[in-house]
């Protein structure tokens, strides 16, 4: 396949690419869009709020969610807020800012079009989603509140106590069921995505697997979103839901999509660490902790076991502070994340594994009394003790670094289309905005944005300039993805049948142990190469037999069965993760490879080698994926070392 | 917080091939369980047993397993949710057990929630509640900004308070009549304390009560175990507030 990466950006500064875009796009007669056919896959943020707003604007959506109700996204776990320009703390805030944060904070891996896009609409977002019904929070003026979040200076981040992600899901889903009730949406539920069908060259549909039958059923249309969200779930343990997984977007990427930046993973730093072998997910506190609580270990490694009660003050180390005088706290992620390992790896960890380190808000109490805390924060601290049976009044929590997100995705250009014509891909499980790095309250924006506010202009443009012709399910791209899942499906039932040493959960576990140590927080090019090889073995044990129990030939609802064919991909995707980061031999952002540090052990870029996106062709075997690569051109924000302190 | 104290349970679990067939409860005892696992967990590991054994994994649903999603349900020695106020299932850790206990594990038992499979059922009536009318009914568009209308603090933490439902359905399980009424009022008082949802005020609530009907579910006869068993702990005075705002609605056709 011969691949030419056009990012399609519009010409003209920054500022005014996107109106120009919508001034100069083409549009589809009112009368001729019930016409056209729009499958959206997932109902997060980016899904619901796609699917809703393109039905009211006269397409037929067929939208697909693999939960029982399109509400259940992992989107509704987002705790903590929702960036936007609005400038309404008065604090030097402007769309220019948030573009400049975003760039910088992504560690100049983004492209500048799509993240100024981005800080445009930012403000159209919370004017929807108030009109929407989200019940932000609010000062006694009645207006809105505003918080800080890390890596930024200003207070731009709206907020519904520690569940944002659920309240901004809430209102999308509603817009969704509105448009249900209107005939504008047919709404699927407990359906997942196993394959992509493309014809002539472009995407005209999907297979999907019916989870309560295990039927395949076929569906058509002139254009297909997905919006599917991250892969984080690779790892095994992260604070992705349960059913999050990377198939829909492995299955476009076998079918031809190019998948931008595998390797560009978030680790977020204030997690409730890992506390046993049973353990099938980890829990986030939100970023938001680390406006009022303050980060420390021992200073030495022999007060590790004592009670933090019994540690004074002068023997505390409150690193990020020491090291990040400007920041403190809330530096990004990433730098947050890496210098918790860096204590760990010292051994001043805390906790009975000593692999977790404080969050203490004792000085906040002090500062502000128990009550504001736990009007700020209340939620947050009930299910810190409800997991650990531990009481964060009274004892600092203990956190440790978890994957949380995927910066990496899809590649999409500058209409979120990936390079397959009419596959469009939003949210999390595109590759856009983010660049190696995500701010927090960056992902409910950029999923809401896309679905919102970008998504019904570009989708538009494209039904408006291509022709679509009539198409059924038993056009033969059809019957062959069909006929390609079946055999999949075959495939596991038979290794099933065989048996092997371990079930799939025992193997999955081991995939994400393999990820977490090799291709985590900390990256060398003999881990990625071990990881590899690991990944390969693992592939074949997995290929060779397993156990697994499907009752009647896969006829009726078995959960085990769903998480295999995840895993088989999953299998695939890793590698391509690990491939990906070794090529990648600087650090940056969430990228962190062990030979290119700085002598104080920050982060060391290399912009003239790897200024581009990573953009991988799958060639039929999962080991020998080709590298394409689109150069990244800074206009405005200049590569500079990126400095929090 | 040790981890070795292993326990073993005894395990009742509703096992029900599908809507059509009858179900029973099977045994099964479980070594090997910690205090630190969730509820979920501890049912993970059952899963794996049971894979090893060649018998049919227990079906049951969970998805983000953190309190937010609404996915996971079950009733737990009769309980919804399970023995632990304010919590969801997946917020249930095995601590709140002890060796030897025995553990019923039933699905939620509704006419308007008919069985999947073993512990999943459908729950898809609720969604046919907010389908006619659980929205303010705004377009995707400009709107007016987002501090043009002023809300006052106290209506905000209301609707907030409200709006935290998960949509799990606890409440309709727990309550003798299967009403969604906690569900539906948590829905209407939400959109009813904001005034972007004042526009569709009358006619939401007089399809939702409609449709509820149409569902199966009961009636709201204050009993209060809805609000026992909510994950979310919101509160029976959103019924209340849904019987005037159905009265005053109902009085002007």
């Amino acid at each position: 396949m011969t691949i030419k990466l056009d990012s399609r950006i519009p010409a003209g500064s920054v500022q005014e690419k996107w109106d120009r875009f919508k001034s100069e796009m083409k549009l589809v007669n009112p009368a001729n869009k019930r016409k056209h056919t729009i499958i959206v896959v997932g109902t997060g943020l980016a899904g619901a709020s796609a699917s809703a707003s393109l039905a009211e604007q006269g397409y037929k959506v067929k939208t697909f969610c693999l939960h029982d109700s399109p509400r259940r996204a992992h989107s509704i776990a987002a705790q903590g807020g929702i960036n936007a320009a609005k400038n309404y703390m008065n604090d030097g805030d402007s769309v220019y800012r948030l573009f400049y944060d975003t760039v910088k904070g992504g560690d100049y891996r983004a492209r500048e079009a799509n993240v100024y896009r981005l800080a445009q609409v930012s403000a159209d977002i919370i004017d929807q989603s108030v009109a929407a019904g989200v019940p932000f929070a609010r000062e006694y003026s009645g207006e809105l509140a505003n918080r800080s979040f890390g890596g930024t200076q200003v207070s731009r981040t709206f907020y519904a106590r520690g569940q944002t992600g659920q309240q901004l899901l809430i209102g999308a889903y509603q817009a969704l069921m509105k448009q249900v009730d209107e005939g504008g949406v047919e709404l699927q539920t407990l359906r997942e995505m196993v394959d992509l069908v493309v014809v002539d060259g472009k995407a005209r549909g999907v297979i999907m697997r019916n989870l309560i039958t295990g039927e395949l059923e076929k569906h058509v249309a002139d254009a297909v979103v997905l919006a599917t969200g991250g892969y984080g779930r690779v790892f095994f343990l992260s604070t992705n839901a349960f059913n999050s997984n990377g198939t829909a977007i492995w299955r476009a990427h076998k079918r031809g999509a190019l998948f931008g930046n595998p390797c560009f993973t978030q680790i977020h730093p204030t997690c409730i660490p890992v506390s046993g072998d049973h353990q099938s997910k980890l829990t986030l506190m939100s970023e938001s902790l680390r406006n009022d609580g303050r980060v420390w270990v021992p200073k030495k490694k022999e007060d590790c076991g004592k009670h933090p009660s019994e540690i004074a003050d002068e023997d505390r180390d409150y690193y990020l502070e020491r090291r990040y005088p400007a920041f403190g706290n809330l530096v990004p992620r990433d730098v947050a994340s890496r210098a918790a390992k860096q204590v760990c790896d010292e051994g001043r960890g805390v906790g009975e594994s000593r692999v977790a380190v404080y969050l203490d808000f004792r000085d906040a109490i002090k500062r502000l009394g128990e009550s504001v805390v736990r009007e700020k924060y209340g939620n947050l601290f009930d299910m810190y003790h409800e997991i650990t049976a531990e009481n964060p009044y009274e004892v600092p929590m203990r956190i440790y670094p978890a994957v949380h997100y995927t910066m990496g995705g899809l590649w999409v250009d500058y209409h979120l289309m990936s390079n397959i014509p009419g596959l469009f891909v939003l949210g999390e499980a595109n590759f856009s905005d983010h660049g190696a790095n995500r701010l927090g309250a960056s992902a409910l924006m950029q999923g809401l944005a896309d679905g919102y506010f970008v998504i019904p202009f570009t989708l538009t443009n494209y039904l408006a300039s291509n022709k679509f012709e009539p198409l059924k399910t038993d056009a033969p791209a059809f019957k062959q993805a069909e006929a390609d899942v079946r055999k999949r499906i075959d495939h596991i039932i038979a290794l099933s049948k065989k048996g092997g040493a371990r079930t799939v959960m025992e193997i999955y576990r081991e995939l994400g142990k393999i990820m977490w140590e090799n291709v985590g927080m900390e990256r060398t090019d003999a881990g990625l190469k071990a990881a590899i090889q690991k990944i390969q073995k693992l592939r074949a044990e997995f290929h060779n037999g397993i156990k697994l129990v499907i009752p009647a030939e896969d006829k009726e609802r078995n959960q085990l069965f769903e998480v295999a064919l995840r895993v088989e991909d999953f299998l695939e995707l890793g590698e391509l993760m690990a491939i990906d980061a070794l090529q990648r031999t600087e650090s940056c952002g969430g990228h962190f490879r062990a030979e290119s540090q700085q002598d104080d052990g920050e982060a060391k870029r290399d912009d003239e080698n790897f200024s581009f996106v990573a953009a991988w062709e799958f060639t039929g075997d999962p080991s020998k994926p080709v590298l394409h690569k689109e150069q990244l051109v800074f206009d405005y924000v200049h590569p500079t070392t990126r400095s929090y302190k | 917080m040790s981890r070795n104290n292993a326990m073993t349970v005894q395990l009742k679990v509703w096992r029900q091939k599908d809507a059509k067939s009858e179900g029973k409860f099977e045994i099964y005892s479980l070594a090997g369980v910690s205090e630190n696992m969730s509820f979920l967990e501890m049912l993970d590991l059952l899963n794996e047993d049971l894979t090893k054994k060649g018998t049919p994994p227990v079906e049951f649903e969970s998805d983000c397993r953190e309190g937010i999603c609404g996915t996971c349900s079950c009733a737990i020695n009769g309980q919804a949710h399970g023995p632990v106020r304010g919590t969801a299932t997946c917020q249930l850790y095995m601590r709140a057990f002890k060796d030897g206990d025995t553990i019923v594990i039933e699905p939620w038992r509704a006419g308007a929630f008919p069985v999947i499979k073993d512990l999943v059922v459908d729950r898809s009536s609720l969604d046919r509640l907010i389908t006619v009318g659980g929205y303010t009914g705004a377009k995707t568009g400009p709107h007016a900004d987002a501090n043009a209308m002023l809300v006052p603090k106290d209506d905000a933490e209301k609707s907030m308070d409200a709006a935290a439902c998960i949509g799990c359905g606890a409440c309709v399980a727990a309550c003798p009549n299967s009403s969604a009424s906690l569900f539906m009022s948590a829905k209407i008082t939400h959109l009813a304390m904001l005034p972007q949802g004042h526009a569709l005020r009358e006619r939401r609530v007089l399809r939702m009560v409609e449709q509820m009907d149409k569902e199966g579910f009961g009636h709201c006869t204050n009993i209060g175990e809805c609000q026992a068993a909510c994950p979310k702990e919101i509160k029976i005075d959103t019924i209340a507030l849904m019987k005037r705002e159905y009265f005053k609605a109902a009085m002007k056709q």
